[in-house]
């Protein structure tokens, strides 16, 4: 039983349409992953799960409630981290969580909180005063400190850098393995791929597919591409008649075979009989990025 | 939970400092300044028949109503709009009209403050009687302020930043002080611009605040039409407030 059910969910602005037909069901305990371009109706599905939207067309089903008429009990259960909330600068991060705390029957413990947050030296700091980083770790510690069954977190890492991107993944797998199913709303692709169990990919407000990340990779281009210098003259005729190889083409010295699987052993054993080395050998598999441009025609950014 | 909010919300408003400090003192330096004029104590003919502290002392109240009305409340609430805070907030148990709550809350606290502050000061320092009719300087109190505070949170609902709420309630707080009669007193000024200003929020409390310090009869009109805007105002803003 999905712990979260959306069905032909439709939702328009005026004449504007955000959300034409969205469709997908998330399971205890996984990082879903909602990617898409901007304005492809994702904060819009997020905002119709919170309750915060009425849908115009189409059921969601929330922990099995009805966002809109059941919100009281689902903002006792569900954690949301909405896209760019900020909070008063001048509040100090144990103040902003303490306060959310006493939103909630039983909430998390704030001290723990912040500590498992990686806030303990900045509990006293001003929400004004925090990096980009901290305040984002903030608002997960907001979403969070209802003990929600289900956290949904809508573009986390926009305007991070790296490393602090690269922490906040961290800390969502831990809230993850502490049993925290995680609705995690993206444009980035590496972000999708490190995280997420499954994920829906969404464009001009439809589901165009919805997979693993390897899954979704696997379904538009099983190719394999190696690359590498031989260290002597090779006849392309030597690679081009195995069974594996589909095509080869030079760049400078470098040889770029492409072709299925087994196409590395096939290759290697194939230089080996020749005495050719290969250097700087390479093997490329396609991506996610690769498969969202095969599966909406354009890239992300 | 609603006293924590209460709570941090008066913490977050101290760290502010200049606006506790402009709605308290500000008034209150005024009081003293006049006050300690030489010959501040006659009652004044252009003054109505008050004396510099009395007059002074009503005038200080209308002005820190005016300034939690149309500067602090538009400024704070659109902000907390645009910060996304009561977005935030709607996605928590608590709804974020408590927020809302809680903050007139505060500005009423901060009015009466004032208020307080100023007929206690003056009575000490310059033995300027408490209002004479209690009842009606209350009701002028009360009135104009939910008139003032009513007009803030139109400007509130309707200005998209924080930025903007602050400019719109510029726009509205000097000609209010201007017909108020803060910058010349109402007595000075020329007939017409007098009739309008006495329909005014800010002009209506004052001149009826200072009616009941002398002990004469509040005029029923200007009470009723006191009574009248904050409703009005009232209903506009809960139309047209966004929570995003």
């Amino acid at each position: 039983m999905p712990v979260i059910d959306v069905r032909n969910l439709h939702k328009r602005y005026g004449a504007k349409v955000a959300v034409e037909d969205v469709s997908f069901a998330v399971e205890e305990g996984e990082i879903f992953g909602v990617l898409g371009p901007n304005g492809a109706g994702k904060t819009t599905t997020v905002e119709c799960l919170a309750g915060l939207r009425a849908a115009d067309r189409g059921t969601v089903s929330v922990l099995g409630l009805d966002p809109r008429r059941d919100r009281a009990e689902l903002t006792r259960r569900l954690g949301v981290q909405l896209q760019a909330s900020r909070l008063p600068d001048k509040m100090k991060v144990r103040e902003a969580v303490e306060l959310y705390a006493s939103f909630y029957d039983r909430p998390a413990a704030p001290g723990r909180l912040i500590e498992e947050l990686g806030l303990a030296d900045q509990r006293d700091t001003r929400f004004g005063r925090l990096s980009g980083g901290q305040q984002q770790r903030v608002s997960i510690a907001l979403a969070l400190v209802g003990d929600p069954r289900i956290a949904v977190l809508d573009e986390l890492t926009t305007g991070l850098d790296p490393q602090a991107r690269r922490d906040t993944w961290r800390l969502i797998e831990d809230v993850r393995d502490r049993g925290v199913t995680i609705v995690l709303v993206t444009h980035f692709m590496e972000e999708a791929e490190r995280l997420c169990d499954r994920l829906a990919i969404i464009d001009a407000g439809r589901v165009v597919a919805i997979d693993t990340p390897s899954g979704l990779v696997a379904r538009v281009s099983p190719e394999q591409r190696v690359r590498f210098r031989p260290s002597a003259p090779l006849d392309d005729h030597l690679l081009r008649d195995l069974p594996e190889v589909r095509t080869v083409t030079r760049t400078g010295g470098q040889v770029v075979v492409t072709g299925t699987d087994g196409l590395l052993q096939a290759l290697t054993s194939v230089l080996a009989r020749n005495h050719i080395i290969a250097a700087d050998l390479r093997v490329e598999q396609s991506s996610l990025d690769d498969a969202f441009v095969a599966l909406t025609g354009r890239t992300l950014d | 939970m609603l006293a924590k909010l209460t709570y941090l919300e008066l913490k977050l408003l101290a760290r502010e400092i200049i606006v506790p400090a402009v709605v308290l003192l500000l008034p209150l330096a005024l009081l003293l300044g006049f006050g300690f004029q030489p010959g501040a104590n006659k009652a004044q003919h252009d003054l109505g028949g008050q004396t510099a502290p009395e007059y002074m002392a009503a005038l200080g109240v209308g002005i820190a109503v005016t300034i939690l009305g149309l500067s602090i409340l538009p400024t704070t609430l659109a902000g907390y709009r645009e910060k996304g805070v009561l977005r935030r907030m709607a996605t928590t148990p608590v709804r974020p009209a408590y927020l809302l709550m809680v903050q007139l809350l505060i500005y009423v606290a901060m009015a009466i403050a004032a208020v307080t502050i100023l007929i206690v000061t003056a009575r000490i320092l310059f033995g300027t009687p408490v209002p004479e009719r209690f009842p009606a300087f209350l009701a002028a109190f009360v009135l104009g302020m939910g008139a003032l505070f009513g007009i803030g949170l139109v400007i509130a609902a309707v200005a998209p930043s924080s930025k903007a709420g602050t400019g719109i309630g510029m726009l509205l707080f000097f000609p209010s002080l201007f017909l108020g009669g803060v910058y010349i007193p109402r007595e000075q000024m020329p007939g017409a611009l007098r009739a309008v200003g006495d329909y005014t929020p800010l002009g209506a409390t004052l001149k009826t605040m200072r009616d009941a310090w002398m002990g004469s009869e509040p005029r029923l009109v200007q009470l009723a039409i006191m009574a009248a805007y904050a409703p009005a105002a009232g209903l506009v803003a809960a139309k047209t407030f966004r929570w995003e």
